[in-house]
């Protein structure tokens, strides 16, 4: 068989997308996005979160454009995400004012507001409920009826109304750690924060680079590191302090006014912004000024978009590693997380490996003749370049 | 749900702020601007640094030529290519006498090019010294410092090594005697082409965030020693086997006639050109 050359690429991709799109309509069927959002709400959280847009219609486009590759949909978003216009900034987002759907704290067994379960998978188990497969509708319809109204009547039994109210304003376990003096200060920093979607990546980082980084990150890689970290490649061992799940309210001062004069009244509200947020606590040694050694408390922080918590977990270990000063471990280096976190560039950088290196290829393999007939001490005829 | 994009994808203020770094880079010859890279419709790593910085210079008259490893029809390329020409509508062809804008991953095109005509490199690993540093904050130092021992040292134990240097492709440059600089993995044979050229090369690293320039007439010396000067990729003896060249960058293919083992351009263009022009054994 001749060699094929690589060339006719443009009916070659142009063939490939065709089979590519076959494979999306093989079933026949169409796949409403309003329906991913309902169904797979979790996925189009992941979409946004490392796409770092918050578009649950765009994301779930994406992810039926993608036949439900997640990494395939993170990246149509985060292209997506490059051609829009950043027009406003928000103002500063208060998760102290959080509509809270869960609340729990591993540090103490009473919290202000008490433990909220909320919704969670921690305790359910982990069988796979086969009457799934025939669920209709009218079941799933059904199943919310007889829910709603028990939860109607346990509002009704507790508020006296039919109706549940969201929990705003529920105190912070950590600020109670701070009244009482276990944790270490930490100075206000209002710096205005690196926008890292417009400023490219040095080091040492601020933290403002580190939150961003690590909230957009490739979760799995997030989750990974962070193990790393508490297993035995990193010092931080946290106590999740507290975790809260639930909106936040977004919004921005009308145009024109001035920021330093803006009242929170006159601001335009743009939507909520469904967040988990996550305060670590985390055992640190400390030497005093009198080079006594003091046993102090920090906190890791960790606040990603969507519900995932095992990231908002991971993320507040790994920014408490790698704010240390004595640098140890891959987990500690701030080049070898920040660089390499992101989903787009790994599996970007990853995936170019396919392609052609004929030239680079050429260019290795004179290299390396030239070095073999150096050591067999060959020239010209019987060499091995003669050969090739 | 209908969206419009942009001409040439990107919104205008991130187009200007990446022709702000490309000015920063041909006024610092060799020197890597770091640049806020956009995420892209293509992979990153395939083009995508190379793209921006297209796509921020290209305007509605200009011609673009792209090319892959030396090949207008690659895959890559046609990608790349079909995407500039959707979202700007420019015309596009093979031709390198024709282009105003190349595009190109891994070559530098055999007909040298003119003044007119910009010269847009994808860069895979922008920082020379990566090999042997692996941190970014320190060898931003090194290039501060013009600390290039490393460099050279690198290329000496190969020489002890393996009697002779082992760079592939990527042979690091110094440029205007002031920055070590990775030519983007151009083979050996291009480096030459860097140098007192008549046209403006710009770099783009996409996921490392970088731009760097080499502008035309800039003194581009490959890294080498005195006893061990720079050699480029032999190819002696060699001719392509479609159209008869000797003295280009060639890869291995088999003959589609004899079924041998043969050699042929890498620049398909300059191929093709030539056996338009009746080839030649020269």
């Amino acid at each position: 068989m001749g060699y094929v050359a690589v060339s006719g690429g443009e009916q070659a991709i142009a063939a490939s997308l065709e089979l590519l799109e076959r494979e999306r309509v093989a079933g026949g069927r169409a796949l409403d996005p309003a329906l991913i959002i309902e169904a797979m709400p979790h996925a189009v959280e992941q979409v946004q979160s490392e796409g770092s847009v918050w578009a649950p219609e765009v994301a779930a486009i994406a992810l039926k454009q993608a036949s439900g590759s997640i990494e395939e949909a993170v990246f149509l978003v985060r292209a997506y995400r490059s051609t829009l216009e950043r027009l406003y900034t928000s103002r500063v987002i208060d998760t102290g004012e959080m509509h809270v759907s869960r609340h729990i704290s591993a540090a103490f067994k009473d919290i202000e507001g008490g433990q909220i379960l909320g919704a969670t998978r921690d305790y359910s188990h982990r069988l796979i409920n086969f009457d799934l497969s025939e669920e209709t509708d009218a079941d799933v319809r059904a199943a919310r009826a007889v829910i709603d109204e028990r939860l109607d009547e346990a509002a009704e039994a507790f508020y006296g109304v039919a109706e549940t109210t969201p929990l705003d304003c529920v105190p912070k376990v950590c600020d109670y750690l701070r009244q009482i003096g276990m944790i270490r200060p930490v100075a206000i920093d209002d710096t205005e924060p690196v926008d890292i979607t417009k400023t490219p990546l040095f080091t040492p980082a601020p933290r403002s680079v580190i939150l961003q980084a690590l909230s957009r990150g490739l979760t799995q890689a997030v989750v990974a590191i962070g193990y790393a970290a508490i297993r035995g490649f990193g010092i931080s061992h946290p106590t999740v302090g507290e975790l809260r799940r639930g909106s936040v309210p977004v919004t921005i001062d009308a145009p024109g006014t001035d920021p330093s004069q803006a009242s929170a009244d006159d601001a335009y509200y743009l939507g909520a912004l469904p967040v988990c947020e996550v305060e670590s606590l985390i055992a640190n040694d400390e030497v005093t000024e009198t080079g006594e050694h003091v046993n102090a408390l920090d906190v890791g922080y960790g606040l990603v978009t969507g519900s995932d918590e095992s990231k908002a977990i991971a993320m507040s270990v790994l920014d408490h590693s790698l704010r240390v000063d004595d640098v140890r471990y891959p987990t500690q280096d701030q080049e070898f997380v920040l660089y390499h976190i992101d989903g787009v560039e790994a599996t970007g950088f990853i995936s170019h490996l396919k392609l052609p290196h004929y030239v680079t290829f050429q260019s290795k393999l004179d290299a390396a003749l030239r070095s073999m007939n150096h050591a067999e001490g060959q020239k010209e005829d019987g060499s091995r370049a003669a050969q090739l | 749900m209908q969206r419009n994009y942009n001409f040439a994808f990107l919104d205008e203020g991130s187009k200007r702020e990446i022709r702000r770094a490309i000015l920063k880079a041909v006024a610092i010859p060799g020197y890597q601007v770091p640049f806020a890279s956009r995420e892209m419709p293509i992979g990153r790593g395939w083009g995508t640094g190379g793209l921006q910085v297209t796509l921020s210079c290209i305007g509605p008259d200009d011609v673009l030529k792209v090319i892959d490893q030396g090949s207008d029809a690659s895959v890559n390329a046609v990608s790349i290519r079909s995407l500039v020409h959707e979202t700007t509508g420019v015309e596009t062809t093979t031709s390198t006498a024709d282009a105003t804008l190349i595009q190109s991953r891994h070559r530098i095109p055999e007909r040298p090019l003119q003044r007119e005509q910009l010269m847009v490199l994808q860069v895979p690993m922008p920082e020379p010294l990566r090999t042997y540093e692996a941190r970014e904050s320190v060898t931003r130092r090194l290039h501060a410092e013009a600390e290039y021992t490393g460099a050279y040292l690198e290329l000496f134990e190969q020489i002890v090594r393996y009697g002779s240097t082992t760079t592939g492709a990527d042979h690091p440059v110094m440029v205007q005697d002031r920055y070590v600089m990775a030519p983007s993995p151009i083979p050996r044979f291009d480096n030459p082409k860097l140098n007192d050229a008549e046209n403006l090369f710009l770099f783009g690293a996409g996921r490392e965030k970088k731009i760097y320039a080499v502008p035309p007439h800039t003194k581009v010396e490959s890294l080498a020693f005195e006893d061990h000067p720079f050699v480029r990729e032999d190819f002696e003896g060699k001719r392509c086997c479609i159209c008869g060249a000797t003295g280009v960058y060639m890869t291995q293919t088999i003959d589609p006639v004899t079924g041998k083992k043969a050699w042929q351009c890498s620049d398909t263009d300059y191929c093709a050109e030539r056996l338009e022009e009746g080839g030649s054994d020269e």
